[in-house]
């Protein structure tokens, strides 16, 4: 038995892609006025027209937290999000929280702790522990770890995220 | 006081600033110029033919580079054998845009290639193609009598040994015996990073491809036989990988997919894979087992039977050692192993961390508590009075062996002795409560590996070795390893990996990463160590004029006599007395089989589980686990004890939450994605210690480690299972544990 099937809808003449315009987003202080399609998200400016990598794709679906940046202070998935709706608003990248030579204190307790193996989940986790201290929100253990959880790590560094965590927390 | 001891410490990771900063380049980051990006299509059937790729309508689309599929791919290598990678196993690999032949479902049928990601995104999803469907089958339940032996394997597969004394005689006179059947669904590994290549075009042919990869030589090998490039034609790079865990050990379509635009279209491109599409590279198989033991009346094991099927493509036999470990982990005289793959509509499986032993162990160690249970014996005591001395699948002693300090550190720092053996008997918070247990046994295994040494005449030591890091701590134990060896603090000493410009080291797996490339490391130093020491000799006055390279030591920057700490000198001092600006030495590192041949190789580890379970809802909570680990000798504290608090988060997730769930009516996976195929998050985890302890084994290599990255995942499967059973009385034999299965 066999039968046919066609993927994709049939269509008569495809659209045509939509054009690009001026973004103006002020990233880590600095304003960039990037040249954007509408459908672009905000992960993708940031990392295919920005170059600032340090912002991860795990699952472009809001699923993963890899993603993580602070918009306006506070923390959302950049995958879920159009660039085109943050003209002017005040986006920190994991760039913008330290540099490898003057790492803030969450980047510095991350590596104390040994806070990640892999590396690739860690700016997500960074950026969301952040968006918790600006929302000054966790204190408990049971805090950190329920409002840490829209963050997944597959090397499975959860014991010292949380350690690296409540340490900052417990000194503020 | 030596300043420059760093083996056995705890430093922070050396390449921790440039992680936690997102300052780690990982293989889709590198900024090459004129980008364009490709966008896999993926085969919604998962059998037949491809009658009609309608690829004009989407080349039309302005910003369109070209649709790849295979009625335009060009001329590539004929024979399976171009295609075979490192640790292909038998049978014919995959060939992306090859054919029209649907083999499975989501295999990748098409490349769109446009001048930017959402472009390319786009013009995938209007393109359309005409299938031709067949019947498919993609249940392991049908293919329960249709089981095979593999005819070979890849490397590293063993077929299990011969059965041992009278299995079934023995099974039939033990005065216990205990037969059931376990059962997990495939897994996919599922590293946070998609996977990514970004190839640069450098004209003339010549291309750089940055590529998540475990075995950066094993890529560069497979696209020089696959697309007949020369091998200054290609250079392969990564040396940051966002996780592996055994989904990179074979090149994958999208390399594949990545190379061949670019050489078509002369241009750098970059192919990134979507959260769905890292379903269709591979996983650990669907598997069926069938364990039977029995026991003396003494306790002792009397039989000992363990029958693996799982499931692989209809083009590949994948191969893993389930059963074999089930053969030395516990004494017994009368054992029978078997093994057997089933052919089914899918990808081939792929090794998943601690292949064929994670799966294999949840069988055996389950069996041991029922056991244990049949017989009347706490689980612990069960698993002492059957303490293996030897390895009895071989016959030879373990070059060393402390699972027995393993059963009693843990249990200790646990509490097993609180533990009362009935099930249903604990309970706490108003919820049942359960302890478990299990142990596990994984290779220590040592392969060739090369590496490359050079110091600068500012005493600046750089090492250099095409091994990979994916999460484990290679730059942070090798250059422990080479500050040691040379004594230098760490500051002063640089690794770097992952670069086919490199000296060659093997695909990072099998847990002999630190093994194999340490070895390398320390040898590469020592050459190095040698001629510094004739640099050294060359002054008249020297103080170390006579010295053999065995007579002296280099510590905190000096190099000095061993007997006598005050014949020194300083190795700066030296390097720029000797007028060179640059030493370098070069070696490599093989197993001593002389040595090791009397001996059976192996690490071992237990672990100790309690868990919650309320009774109303049936959800289970973790709330304890010790795992406790005897790998020779630990290079570094903290990024070994990250591994093994990463496996236990591993063997929790197996226990307890993961499963890719196919729809046998369609062929095809419906939980792929992250919301979907469940994986712990921090709120999952509970408290883990852990305890590594020490074994002297100058056998297994000359560092004395066995690997660490596999073994700490077994056991703790077994454990949480195990404790589920006490804490509920209801034995559950198939994975995960969901809550409907306690209801």
């Amino acid at each position: 038995m066999s039968q046919t099937l066609t993927s994709a809808p049939a269509s008569g003449g495809l659209p045509t892609p939509v054009s690009t315009g001026p973004v103006r987003l002020h990233i880590n202080g600095e304003t960039q006025t990037l040249q954007l399609a509408p459908w672009t998200s905000l992960l993708d400016a940031l990392r295919e027209y920005a170059h600032l990598t340090g912002t991860k794709k795990g699952c472009d679906h809001g699923q993963c937290g890899a993603c993580t940046v602070l918009v306006n202070g506070r923390r959302i998935n950049s995958c879920l999000t159009l660039a085109v709706m943050h003209d002017d608003d005040d986006i920190t990248t994991i760039e913008g929280l330290g540099t490898p030579e003057n790492l803030s204190p969450l980047q510095q307790a991350f590596v104390d702790h040994d806070a990640f193996q892999c590396g690739y989940c860690t700016p997500g986790q960074i950026c969301s522990a952040q968006g918790l201290l600006n929302e000054g929100r966790a204190h408990s253990e049971a805090e950190i770890k329920e409002l840490m959880s829209g963050n997944l790590c597959r090397c499975g560094a959860y014991v010292g995220i949380l350690d690296a965590v409540k340490e900052v927390v417990d000194k503020q | 006081m030596s300043q420059t001891n760093h083996i056995g410490k705890a430093p922070s990771r050396v390449d921790g600033p440039l992680k936690v900063a997102g300052a780690a380049h990982y293989s889709g980051e590198f900024n090459v110029p004129n980008l364009a990006y490709g966008y896999v299509v993926s085969s919604p059937i998962t059998k037949g033919k491809i009658l009609k790729v309608h690829a004009d309508e989407v080349r039309a689309l302005p910003g369109v580079l070209e649709v790849f599929s295979h009625e335009n791919v060009p001329y590539l290598a004929w024979f399976d054998k171009s295609y075979k990678d490192q640790i292909a196993p038998g049978g014919s690999p995959f060939r992306p845009l090859h054919a029209p032949d649907i083999t499975f479902n989501q295999q990748p049928v098409a490349l769109v290639v446009a001048d930017t990601f959402e472009l390319a995104r786009y013009a995938a999803a209007l393109l359309r193609i005409d299938y031709e469907q067949q019947e498919h089958e993609t249940n392991l339940e049908t293919k329960r009598t249709e089981g095979y032996a593999p005819g070979g394997g890849k490397i590293g597969f063993q077929p299990p040994p011969p059965p041992r004394g009278k299995p079934d005689q023995a099974l039939k006179d033990a005065t216990h015996s205990i037969e059931a059947e376990y059962a997990h669904g495939a897994q996919h590994h599922n590293p946070m990073e998609l996977f990514t290549t970004t190839v640069e075009w450098r004209g003339d042919g010549k291309i750089t491809a940055y590529d998540k990869t475990q075995g950066v030589y094993n890529v560069k090998n497979y696209l020089m036989g696959v697309f007949g490039l020369g091998k200054d034609d290609v250079r392969v790079v990564n040396q940051f990988m966002g996780g592996g865990f055994g989904a990179g050990l074979r090149p994958q379509y999208s390399v594949f997919m990545a190379v061949l635009a670019t050489l078509e279209l002369k241009r750098s491109v970059r192919v990134t894979l979507t959260r769905q599409q890292m379903f269709s590279i591979g996983h650990r198989p669907n598997t069926l087992q069938l364990v039977k033991l029995g026991t003396n009346p003494d306790g002792t094991l009397a039989a000992l039977q363990h029958h693996a099927l799982h499931e692989t493509s209809q083009f590949e036999d994948y191969t893993e050692n389930i059963v074999n470990w089930s053969g030395m982990l516990y004494k017994c005289e009368n054992v029978k192993l078997g093994y057997q793959l089933a052919k089914l509509d899918i990808y081939s499986p792929q090794d998943m961390r601690a292949p064929g032993a994670a799966s294999g162990n949840v069988g055996l160690e389950v069996a041991m508590d029922e056991m244990a249970y049949a017989a009347g014996l706490d689980p612990l005591e069960f698993r002492m009075r059957n303490y293996a001395d030897r390895d009895q699948n071989v016959d030879k002693p373990f070059s060393s062996k402390k699972l027995r300090e393993c059963y009693q550190q843990a249990a200790a720092k646990f509490g097993w002795e609180t533990r009362t053996q009935e099930p249903r008997s604990m309970r706490a918070n108003g919820k049942l409560v359960g302890m478990g247990m299990g142990g596990g046994v994984w290779d220590a295994t040592q392969v060739k590996s090369a590496a490359k040494a050079l110091i600068s005449a500012d005493g600046h030591l750089t090492v250099r070795s095409a091994t990979g890091e994916n999460g484990t701590g290679t730059y942070t134990i090798m250059t422990q390893i080479a500050a040691e060896t040379l004594g230098l603090p760490l500051e002063a000493v640089t690794f770097e990996l992952g670069d086919t410009d490199q000296p060659e080291a093997p695909i990072q797996g099998g847990s002999w990463t630190a093994a194999s490339v340490g070895t390398a490391v320390k040898n590469a130093c020592n050459a190095l160590g040698e001629k510094i020491l004739k640099l050294a000799q060359k002054p008249a006055d020297s103080p170390l004029k006579d010295a053999k390279y065995d007579d002296v030591e280099f510590v905190n920057g000096q190099l000095r006599l061993r007997l006598d700490h005050d014949q020194a000198v300083v190795l700066r001092d030296v390097l720029q007395a000797s007028g060179e600006t640059q030493l370098e030495a070069d070696s490599s590192a093989m197993p001593n089989m002389v040595k090791q041949n009397g001996y059976s190789l192996h690490s071992h580890n237990v672990a100790f589980a309690e868990v919650e379970v309320d009774e109303d809802l049936g959800s289970i909570k973790v709330t304890r686990v010790v795992s406790a680990v005897a790998a020779g000798r630990i290079l570094n504290q903290k990024t070994a004890r990250s591994q093994v608090l990463g496996s236990v988060v591993w063997g929790l997730g197996m226990a307890l939450m993961e499963e890719t769930v196919m729809d046998h009516k369609f062929g095809r996976y419906v939980n792929h994605n992250f919301a979907e195929y469940h994986i712990p998050v921090n709120a999952d985890i509970p408290h883990i210690d852990v305890i590594f302890v020490h074994e002297d084994d100058d056998i297994v290599n000359p560092l004395g480690v066995k690997g660490i990255g596999e073994v700490g995942m077994l056991g703790v499967t077994a454990a949480i299972a195990n404790a589920v059973f006490h804490a509920t009385g209801k034995r559950v034999r198939d994975l995960p544990i969901l809550l409907d299965k306690l209801l």
